[in-house]
């Protein structure tokens, strides 16, 4: 696997989503950790977003960081798998390399 | 800065600096250059990449002397003295700012948009500050 | 698999120190080595033993001071950024000639080629930062 980035803003509040998933393509995974686990529930404004990028790239999200937010019981996106810490770990010996989109 | 650090280990891995931040509003750009600076004196082989705001790191004409800063944008222009001649930026990150390559302190090469994630592939370790 | 992390925040303003606490602390526990954690920028304030959060409130810097002392974990900050911020070792209070010194149990101060380094020798660097 290529590269794993991670996003950790809500992309309600800063653009980095976007401008992650418009530089990113085959083989590279997106795991969303801290504010930006928001955007893997089911019917926000940025869904399409996450379903178009899900065409090419992995999507993850952080369970802790969603719960910690009061959406473990929500529906998630149907491309966005949850994993723990130690998933979290496991993407990171899976790629080559981890890029964080601060 | 400590530029008098050396690497013995003999291992070159390809890094790649990936700036999106404006200078002056927050300290990363400045401290993302001195690890760069850092990274060079190791003899690593490094690349630096300038998309989204970090295109405005590179501009012409700044003087952040009017709010007491250091203007430290002189130190991308000495970057070849410490081998790093590897300088993207985007272009669609310029045209979306309504900045050209004439806007720049420094020598560029321009890569669209789509050419980013090729790029980022070449490399062995990405820091984004 | 060989790690490093890298810390750009702060402790309590952010969540960066947190996150990077619960992965190495997932790393450890999948048997992976963890050979350096780096604070720079306002990281290194995750580095003073002077914090006194409410007694109900996770103790961030003791949380990595244990973990360092549990595992063996190198926890650098950086020196440049830390005396930008007032961090201060025994070593650089006689350096510059300060009346004090701040760091907590198991962190220690150097330069940054200690993230190149990491870096370099490293199979992955992970960062966490705003």
């Amino acid at each position: 696997m290529s590269t794993l980035n991670i996003v950790n803003k809500s992309p309600f509040e800063k653009r980095t989503l976007e401008q992650c998933l418009k530089r990113i393509g085959e083989g590279d995974s997106v795991l969303l950790i801290e504010d930006a686990t928001i955007s893997a529930v089911n019917g926000t404004a940025y869904a399409n977003l996450l379903l178009e990028a899900s065409k090419q790239s992995r999507l993850y999200v952080l369970q802790p960081d969603l719960q910690a937010r009061g959406f473990a019981e929500k529906p998630l996106l149907d491309p966005v798998e949850a994993v723990d810490y130690a998933g979290f770990v496991d993407l990171v010996v899976k790629h080559e390399r981890v890029h964080s989109w601060l | 800065m400590m530029e008098d650090e050396e690497y013995q280990g003999g291992e070159v891995k390809k890094f790649l600096y990936v700036n999106r931040r404006l200078p002056h509003g927050t300290v990363y750009a400045l401290e993302s250059l001195e690890t760069v600076l850092i990274g060079a004196a190791f003899d690593q082989d490094v690349s630096m990449l300038f998309i989204d705001d970090g295109v405005y790191q590179l501009k012409k004409d700044q003087a952040p002397e009017s709010i007491e800063f250091k203007n430290f944008s002189k130190t991308y222009r000495a970057l070849e003295m410490y081998d790093v001649e590897k300088l993207f930026v985007e272009r669609e990150s310029l045209e979306e700012r309504g900045l050209s390559e004439d806007d720049l302190l420094v020598d560029v090469e321009v890569i669209a948009s789509k050419e980013v994630k090729a790029l980022i592939d070449q490399n062995d370790v990405v820091l984004s500050f | 698999m060989k790690l490093a992390v890298l810390i750009n925040e702060g402790p309590y303003q952010h969540q960066a120190s947190d996150s990077a606490y619960q992965f190495v602390t997932a790393a450890l526990a999948a048997g992976h080595e963890v050979m350096r954690v780096f604070f720079y920028h306002d990281g290194v304030n995750n580095g003073t033993r002077l914090t006194t959060p409410p007694q109900d409130d996770r103790h961030i810097q003791r949380r990595w001071s244990a973990l360092a002392d549990e595992h063996k974990l190198d926890l650098v900050l950086c020196v440049a950024a830390c005396q930008r911020r007032g961090l201060v070792d025994e070593g650089e209070m006689k350096r510059n000639s300060k009346d004090a010194h701040n760091i907590a149990d198991g962190f220690r101060i150097s330069g940054l080629g200690q993230l190149v380094e990491a870096g370099i020798e490293a199979d992955r660097l992970v960062t966490f930062g705003d």
